[in-house]
């Protein structure tokens, strides 16, 4: 599957030959765990398999909870409960699953910031990012529609609100909302069809992560240096690289055990920080919550969503120039999905030559400042929409645009990088010495030779 | 850099999220010490067992508990109450309603506690995670994150926290509490001393009462929690050996590359 030149499986035994000639998922199975891995990664490219993880580990606690929930908004308050009290380890189930969507989310930014600093999606890996992307936004949905299922009083303003965001779109906006919703407002429709998509979902994205993990095999990983793997010949390309298994499996899964004893710390003593005390409370649409929050996950976008009022004024250019057709409202839910879009587009708006941003002198400060942005928006997000939140808000929004909008495609231009190694090898041996005399560990024979 | 930042991005995100009612007012929510906060907190059974009295004379007055079975009362890591007095106390203090009776019967162990809207007060199952304590500074969280979420803390800072004004308004009576968002609830005082009496002579002033059903009512919303702590206590500890025998590991494989740097 890879281009880095490497050995391929040879089928040995009767057996293997017997199944390979008819199948050939050995090699297949082979070439993906065995595929040539820059020597020099760090801990930053160890959330990809954090990710693969919670994917597995959301989607075998969703299983066992669907088969304990009921979907009805008379019920479904109560099978939660039910869930909680009477299903034998239902509490830890619901827990670890409530929670895994934390972690889940805190890996995607993790996995999407060590992409923008080390310019992961410069060509020409473009699929693969606009893959992960679309995994991004479509975790969004779920997480967001996962969350309606409790039937809590943020469950159903949550889904009110962000639902409402469709009712947005000029024309169709309300016909668009009544067909997402199945009715006036949000309903027994709504949950059903929210359980079932919540349910398929999380299969659409396994399906694009097997897509996202084929598209980078085929160029091979990014690196921090951002200097590609030689392919010339196959001795030079195992001087740069690993293979996966076991190398890189090994480190990884140390860095997942880290993370999850802090995920189990969190599931253990604090299951409920993370979450929003009006969520115990059953939905009733009668009263409104007097402060509703999103989900963190969500909150750097919805702080983009309300930073747009009708006093900014873009929007009242907007609003003149279109005839009012776009108002404060489209405007503020243009700018949300915009802001997710301009991540996507990043391979083109991105002009600089060199790849990963150690090397880049001005960019790394930019970058910081956009990580700061994110955090920012994160907290005004939870904030009340009022003074000075509302100024802060609007300030990290248009940062976050012109992060990528103006920032991106002008550092190419006036920035000098430095030059970065002509090699993996020249880089991973700046660090490291191959080990020679003390205690041998392991056999002499290097395995990548 | 990019550590240092990996670093604050962990740092802000677990300061982030629980940044929500910041708006509510000047609510105070006092730091009482109960037994269950942090994460070796346990519940006290003889406490939850006066909560229990406290709850069944006084607040069920009003309040329903429908979802919590009365069963549970006799569970590990809860009042812990034996099954022939949970029997006693289900047929002594509560009626049903049976379906297949269509009449009230007396209540068995399998029933869940009646709900109770009476009076339109909130069910109580849930109210000690559906309401939360001081969320700052500046909407971080952090008093959350060593303090706990202090569901318990408000039920016991409410019911303490009546300063005896009473205010008139559309016709119904409201009174000023210093725990209530808004500062008037229209729940009149629920609780005066000496109103409980204890059978193992514990205090029975209104503060005491307070703490006795607050914790109570934790444990009615959170039965499992003691089975929750211990499991993840458990689960730290061999996550964090498997964590070692990895870094072990993979330090060993890892070795004939990365030697130390001499020059």
């Amino acid at each position: 599957m890879s281009g880095i030149p490497h050995d391929h499986y040879e089928p040995k035994s009767r057996g293997e030959k017997w199944v390979e000639s008819r199948l050939p998922i050995i090699g297949l199975i082979y070439g993906t765990i065995m595929i040539p891995t820059p020597k020099n990664l760090n801990w930053m490219w160890i959330w990809g398999i954090v990710l693969a993880f919670c994917l597995v580990l959301q989607i075998v606690t969703g299983i066992v909870l669907a088969m304990h929930y009921t979907p009805h908004v008379d019920l479904a308050f109560a099978s939660l409960e039910h869930i909680m009290r009477d299903v034998n380890g239902g509490h830890m189930l619901r827990y670890v699953h409530t929670n895994g969507a934390s972690l889940f989310f805190i890996a995607v930014y993790a996995h999407i910031f060590r992409g923008l600093y080390y310019g992961s999606y410069k060509t020409p890996r473009e699929i693969t990012w606009i893959i992960g992307m679309l995994i991004f936004v479509l975790m969004m949905a779920t997480g967001f529609m996962g969350y309606v299922l409790p039937w809590g009083q943020m469950s159903f303003w949550g889904a009110t609100v962000i639902t409402g965001l469709f009712g947005a779109i000029p024309f169709v906006g309300d016909a668009l909302q009544t067909w997402l919703l199945g009715g006036p407002a949000v309903d027994n429709a709504t949950l059903n069809r929210f359980f079932s998509l919540h349910y398929l979902l999380p299969f659409v994205i396994a399906a694009l992560v097997i897509v996202h993990i084929w598209a980078f095999h085929t160029t091979g990983n990014s690196n921090p240096t951002g200097v590609e793997v030689r392919r010339t010949s196959k001795a030079e390309a195992e001087k740069d690289t690993l293979p996966f298994w076991p190398y890189f499996v090994m480190k990884d899964l140390f860095a997942l055990a880290v993370i999850l004893v802090v995920f189990w710390a969190v599931v253990g003593f604090m299951p409920n920080y993370l979450g929003h005390p009006d969520n115990y409370i059953e939905a009733n649409p009668l009263v409104t919550p007097s402060h509703i929050v999103p989900e963190w996950y969500f909150l750097p976008f919805y702080a983009i969503l309300r930073a747009f009022t009708s006093e900014v004024w873009v929007v009242q250019i907007a609003s003149f120039l279109t005839g009012g057709i776009i108002d404060a409202k489209f405007f503020g839910v243009l700018a949300m999905f915009g802001a997710i879009i301009v991540i996507a587009l990043a391979p083109w708006l991105d002009t600089s030559s060199t790849r990963s941003g150690r090397y880049r002198p001005m960019f790394k400060w930019w970058f910081a400042l956009l990580v700061i942005d994110f955090f920012v928006l994160m907290w005004l997000g939870a904030m009340p929409a009022e003074e000075p939140y509302a100024s802060f808000a609007l300030i990290g929004s248009a940062y976050w645009f012109a992060y990528f909008l103006v920032i991106l495609p002008l550092l190419g231009v006036i920035e000098k990088p430095a030059t970065p190694p002509a090699t993996i090898e020249d880089d991973f041996d700046a660090h490291y010495a191959p080990n020679v005399g003390g205690t041998k560990t392991l056999p002499d024979t290097n395995p990548a030779e | 850099m990019f550590k240092k930042t990996a670093i604050g991005a962990v740092l802000a995100i677990a300061l982030a999220p629980a940044a929500a009612l910041a708006a509510e007012g000047e609510q105070h929510v006092e730091d009482f010490a109960f037994s269950f906060e942090g994460p070796f907190g346990t519940y006290d059974q003889n406490q939850l067992q006066r909560g229990l009295q406290v709850y069944t004379e006084v607040c069920a007055a009003c309040h329903g508990l429908q979802y919590v079975p009365l069963r549970a009362l006799a569970d590990d890591g809860g009042p812990s109450m034996t099954d022939d007095q949970v029997r006693a106390y289900s047929a002594e203090m509560f009626e049903v309603f049976d379906e297949e009776l269509d009449d009230y019967r007396p209540a068995i162990p399998t029933d869940h506690f009646p709900a109770n809207t009476a009076a339109g007060a909130p069910d109580l199952s849930m109210m000690a995670k559906a309401r939360a304590g001081f969320h700052g500074p500046y909407g971080l969280g952090l008093n959350q994150l060593f303090k706990g979420i202090g569901g318990a803390e408000y039920i016991a800072s409410l019911l303490t926290g009546y300063t005896g004004e009473e205010k008139e308004e559309a016709g119904a009576l409201f009174y000023e509490n210093t725990a209530f968002p808004g500062g008037w609830i229209s729940m009149a005082p629920p609780l005066f001393d000496e109103q409980v009496e204890y059978a193992d002579g514990h205090a029975n002033d209104v503060r005491a009462m307070s703490e006795d059903v607050s914790a109570f009512l934790m444990w009615a919303a959170e039965p499992k929690m003691m089975a929750r702590k211990q499991a993840g206590f458990i689960g730290v500890v061999f996550l964090t050996i498997l964590s070692v025998l990895l870094y072990l590991t993979n330090k060993r494989l890892w070795a004939p590359f990365k030697g130390r740097k001499t020059d």
